[in-house]
């Protein structure tokens, strides 16, 4: 048997994330987005709110909420950060290692927050693909 | 302002204590079982520490073994008791609110064929005995339970407890984990009627990395530990020596100042209790008065998690505690509140302030100046609104 650590023993913040956390950029409620997507559950101990405002297939703006941890709080920030000004299809093709990486990783055992807010931007972009297609012209941001 | 409100968890350790524990490091280093001069010495300042801790529970000093600390002491105590009792039964019985160290070691006996009960507790965090008379059968060996519960300071029934376990015809051993009640509560063996008494020194101002435990002479117990050369049988392994004269230091100050130092923690501790009763949203955790202890302050700030809470009052200098998922392992909430009936959204929320004697009335001042604006920030970011938990 080798050694390890504890999940707790090795939860350590990157100065990054920590940063992150401290001074959220994106945090806030938005007026008359064009999505609002949720994921999570308070039970579980985290939810997630993701705002979008997108303008001719791009997002022009985007904010969060967060009920969470420090991890919940900055990959939220960090998701909205690397979406913001990005045509839709390219915020499709966000992959969730992106967003550890952009905060110099992640504690294993806090994956699930950035999986969380990326399933949330998974779920507002398909809402906005879908009225979309309901609609015939473009609805206007 | 640096505030430290994590004293549940450790202590600063009181420069008195240094003071006697350094030359244990450098000049009187002997191993005490060998009966030079040096080792002479070092065995002399053990028996000191046995008296000194013995005294403070109204124990023996023989009764005193020393170990790595209280989780250690609980091990030895409960698989010990367990294993020298088996032909006696195999029925354990503890709670639900019980520290890890006690939660796993019963588990771990549950798969060696050990049948456990674990004591539901009512929402203050009391033991329910009547319970505990119910589970009571003739394969009982052994009950254990805390003194004061860690997480949500209630003080517990153990010596009526004691008295259940006393009048049944059959013995049955009586297990107290005291880390988190020495210092705080009185802890008088006879009085509790207790067989084992874990005792942690980092908890009440010594050195981390030791504790004791008591147990009563006459009691069967076997080692659950192996090796050789020291001067316990129940846990080999030459002692920490600088570790257990900086526990006997710590204990002589903490009952030089006992009742000084309850009553100033007791004082802080209501001043917290009222300060957090007025943000809205919020629960105490726990009883009040008498039968919570001195040190323990815990709250619940609905519609927000507690681990950005903990950091952002670090941010302010402010070190406390949570019982949110989010800090531990398992991403559940804690057991403790679980078992007092909070729902897992309010756990989450959930924060614990601990005091010592080393917090003053300033330090109170500016937490509760803090607390109230940090879990306004938070609750503004959060999309869980308290008024919906």
């Amino acid at each position: 048997m080798t050694v390890e650590y504890t999940e707790r023993g090795m939860l350590k913040y990157s100065e990054k994330l920590l940063e992150r956390f401290r001074n959220p950029k994106h945090i806030g409620e938005m007026e008359n987005p064009t999505v609002v997507a949720e994921e999570g559950d308070p039970q579980c101990g985290d939810m997630f709110r993701l705002y979008l405002k997108i303008e001719d297939d791009r997002i022009v703006d985007a904010k969060f909420l967060s009920f969470g941890c420090a991890a919940n709080i900055a990959t939220g920030d960090m998701t909205v950060e690397l979406v913001k000004g990005k045509t839709v299809a390219e915020a499709e093709r966000l992959q969730i290692k992106e967003i550890a990486d952009a905060l110099g990783g992640l504690p294993l055992i806090k994956m699930h927050c950035a999986v969380l807010s990326y399933k949330t931007l998974k779920k507002a972009l398909a809402e906005y693909r879908k009225s979309r297609a309901g609609s015939v012209s473009p609805p206007q941001g | 302002m640096r505030v430290y409100l994590d004293n549940g968890t450790t202590t600063p350790v009181a420069p008195e204590v240094v003071e006697a524990m350094l030359p244990y490091f450098t000049e009187k280093f002997g191993h005490p079982v060998f009966p030079y001069s040096l080792g002479q010495e070092a065995a002399d300042a053990v028996e000191r520490a046995q008296e000194i801790i013995a005294r403070s529970i109204n124990a023996r000093p023989e009764e005193v073994v020393f170990t790595s600390g209280a989780t250690q002491a609980n091990d030895m105590a409960i698989r010990g008791i367990a294993y020298a009792n088996r032909n006696r039964g195999r029925h354990l019985i503890t709670t639900k609110v019980e520290n890890p160290s006690v939660l796993r070691v019963c588990e771990r006996l549950e798969k060696e064929g050990f049948r456990v009960d674990y004591l539901p507790v009512d929402a203050e965090g009391f033991v329910d005995t009547a319970e505990l008379e119910k589970r009571l059968s003739d394969e009982t060996i052994l009950v254990s339970v805390a003194n004061v519960n860690d997480e949500i300071g209630t003080i517990e029934p153990v010596e009526e407890i004691g008295e259940i376990l006393r009048e049944r015809q059959r013995k049955i051993y009586l297990h107290v984990n005291a880390a988190a009640g020495y210092g705080r509560v009185e802890v008088d063996v006879k009085k509790i009627g207790a067989d084992l008494v874990s005792l942690s020194a980092h908890k009440i101002h010594g050195p981390k990395g030791v504790g004791a435990l008591y147990v009563a002479e006459g009691t069967p117990i076997e080692p659950v530990y192996f090796g050789y050369i020291s001067l316990f049988n129940l846990r080999p392994g030459t002692e920490n020596i600088p570790g257990i004269v900086g526990f006997g230091r710590a204990v002589e100050l903490m009952m030089e100042n006992f009742e000084r130092d309850v009553a100033h923690m007791t004082r802080l501790r209501d001043r917290l209790i009222s300060g957090f009763e007025e943000i809205p949203y919020t629960l105490i955790n726990g009883p009040r008065g008498k039968k919570r202890s001195p040190a323990n302050v815990s709250c619940s700030f609905k519609g927000l998690e507690g681990e950005s809470m903990m950091l952002h009052l670090d941010l302010n200098g402010i070190s406390v505690a949570t019982g949110s998922a989010c800090s531990t392992t398992k991403l559940e909430p804690s057991h403790v509140l679980t078992a007092i009936g909070l729902k897992a959204a309010v756990a989450h929320g959930t924060i614990r302030f601990t005091l010592s004697r080393y917090n003053t009335e300033e330090e109170i001042d500016y937490t509760l100046s803090v607390v109230p604006r940090v879990v306004e920030q938070l609750r503004r970011i959060s999309p869980v609104k308290p008024e919906q938990l």
